[in-house]
């Protein structure tokens, strides 16, 4: 594609900068830093990954996996400010997550082990995780909000930390995950996905790109799954203090 | 005479709006055993929060509190907690049947409740509430739920936050017969916080009026309303007959 396409393909902001005029929707200046950012940061990443796919070194594509690590995880934490060591938990289970389902896939040799197959596919499953990351924190932080009286009442009990916050993790894990499932449910239906679409443009065979497509809903599912799980699991005990008190004061 | 709890100049201070708020300020005191202590006092005078800090719900900053002769952070906390049961002003339900709530105390020990109907009757439900979803009894249903529930965990010190001052007076009376019972048959030692004067009159065997974060006065019931010792005394009973 030619750059003046790309900027031809500007109308399509201006369109939506006259709506939000017309309309006094007041969304110009988030419209306008939203496209420039997007420009600019797509353009770097381009650069970036012509450089780590020229150089066709591990330890380049490594330290590229764990910028995008990093960054994730510095994204997600800020749902979480105040809770002991989010950013490590965080870091943690992406990296976890991360490796396990490309050892999967490159162990069993489902995709080959090029930086092109690896970064993108990595993209998508930090990406996906650090969304996750980002609903379970905020719907962790909601429902206990509002059931803090049933982890009090558990807890009098006698109950365990882990007894009184389970009901609580179990739904804030559901909860995050919905958007995931729901979203795949209608796959190919409603939308078809920007991997695939990408693909058939280029001019890979349809059903190609397909069958590529559903070894990326699945890893996703199971990587979605894993980011909630593990992060529950990693988060709960910080939720507490030494005498098993509820202690969220200091979460913003 | 054996004392239960002892508390031995104990402080407490939250923050609030960042600043720091002295709750309770070196209060000390002993209840002895089988014994009913009624707790009165102004709102925010400290009262709800001593009682949080004999089952470790809150840590005390400074001092300390003894339950059987222990510190309350050297027991095991489970072991503690269920040994000093709660019940609260608005008798938290989890979702599910009166059942489903009733046996939580065993359950979260990994066993099952040998008799469940033994506890209702005790408390006075009938037994077909035991099918019913907890969150749809009425308060005083619930508040009794909630009594049998804690006693599962055959605890030998009972702590009630206000647990009459949403209900109406037919249950808040029936309540109140309730616990006399516990007390009279499972020695069980009560510490109870009410803003009801005469529900304290009626109840207690000592009585504590807590004031801006200090106990001003401990005294049998009897005395307490007959012949206060302190001025302050005085002027909150005369304040709280007054309004009444």
């Amino acid at each position: 594609m030619s750059l003046f396409a790309i900027l031809l393909s500007f109308g399509f902001v201006i369109l939506a900068l006259f709506l939000s005029q017309a309309f006094k929707l007041g969304l110009g200046r988030d419209l306008i830093i939203t496209s420039i950012r997007a420009t600019i940061q797509l353009f770097i990443v381009g650069y970036i990954l012509k450089m780590v796919f020229g150089f066709d070194n591990p330890f380049a594509v490594i330290l590229m996996l764990l910028i995008m690590i990093i960054v994730a995880a510095e994204n997600a934490a800020k749902r979480g400010k105040g809770l002991p060591y989010i950013f490590w938990k965080i870091f943690l289970t992406i990296s976890f997550v991360e490796i396990i389902t490309q050892g999967f896939l490159l162990g069993l040799q489902i995709v080959p082990a090029t930086p092109q197959y690896i970064i993108s596919i990595s993209g998508m499953i930090i990406g996906s995780s650090m969304v996750i990351a980002n609903l379970f924190l905020n719907r962790l932080k909601g429902e206990l909000e509002m059931r803090k009286e049933e982890v009090l009442l558990v807890l009098s009990l006698g109950g365990s930390i882990k007894q009184s916050i389970y009901p609580i993790l179990k739904q804030s894990i559901r909860s995050s995950l919905i958007p995931t499932i729901e979203g795949q449910k209608t796959i190919g239906l409603v939308q078809l996905p920007g991997m695939m679409t990408g693909q058939i443009i280029a001019g890979a065979d349809p059903i190609q790109a397909v069958r590529f497509q559903l070894l990326i809903v699945f890893m996703i599912l199971s990587a979605a799954s894993l980011t909630a799980i593990i992060l529950g699991f990693l988060i709960y005990p910080g939720l507490f203090n030494r005498h098993q008190q509820l202690d969220i004061q200091a979460w913003k | 005479m054996e004392s239960e709890i002892e508390l031995k100049n104990v402080c407490k201070a939250f923050m609030h709006d960042h600043e720091t708020v002295s709750v309770l300020k070196g209060i000390s005191a002993k209840v002895t055993k089988g014994t009913i202590v009624t707790i009165v006092g102004p709102s925010g005078s400290g009262k709800s929060t001593i009682l949080s800090l004999c089952n470790l719900l809150q840590t005390p900053d400074e001092g300390e509190i003894h339950i059987h002769g222990k510190e309350v952070r050297e027991w095991n906390i489970q072991e503690l907690r269920r040994l000093v049961g709660i019940a609260f002003q608005d008798a938290p339900m989890l979702k599910g049947t009166s059942l489903d709530n009733l046996s939580l105390p065993a359950r979260l020990q990994g066993k099952s409740l040998e008799n469940p109907k033994k506890y209702m009757k005790y408390v006075g439900l009938t037994e077909d509430l035991l099918s019913r979803q907890a969150k749809e009894l009425s308060g005083g249903q619930k508040q009794r739920l909630a009594f049998a529930r804690t006693l599962v965990n055959e605890p030998s010190v009972l702590l009630l936050d206000e647990v009459t001052s949403a209900l109406d007076s037919l249950a808040s009376h029936e309540v109140e017969e309730l616990v006399l019972r516990i007390n009279r048959e499972q020695h069980t030692t009560i510490l109870w916080v009410t803003h009801d004067l005469s529900q304290a009159e009626r109840v207690g065997d000592q009585t504590w009026l807590v004031m801006d974060g200090s106990i001003i006065e401990a005294a049998p019931t009897k005395q307490f309303f007959t012949e206060p010792k302190d001025v302050r005394t005085k002027q909150f009973l005369d304040m709280k007959r007054n309004y009444k």
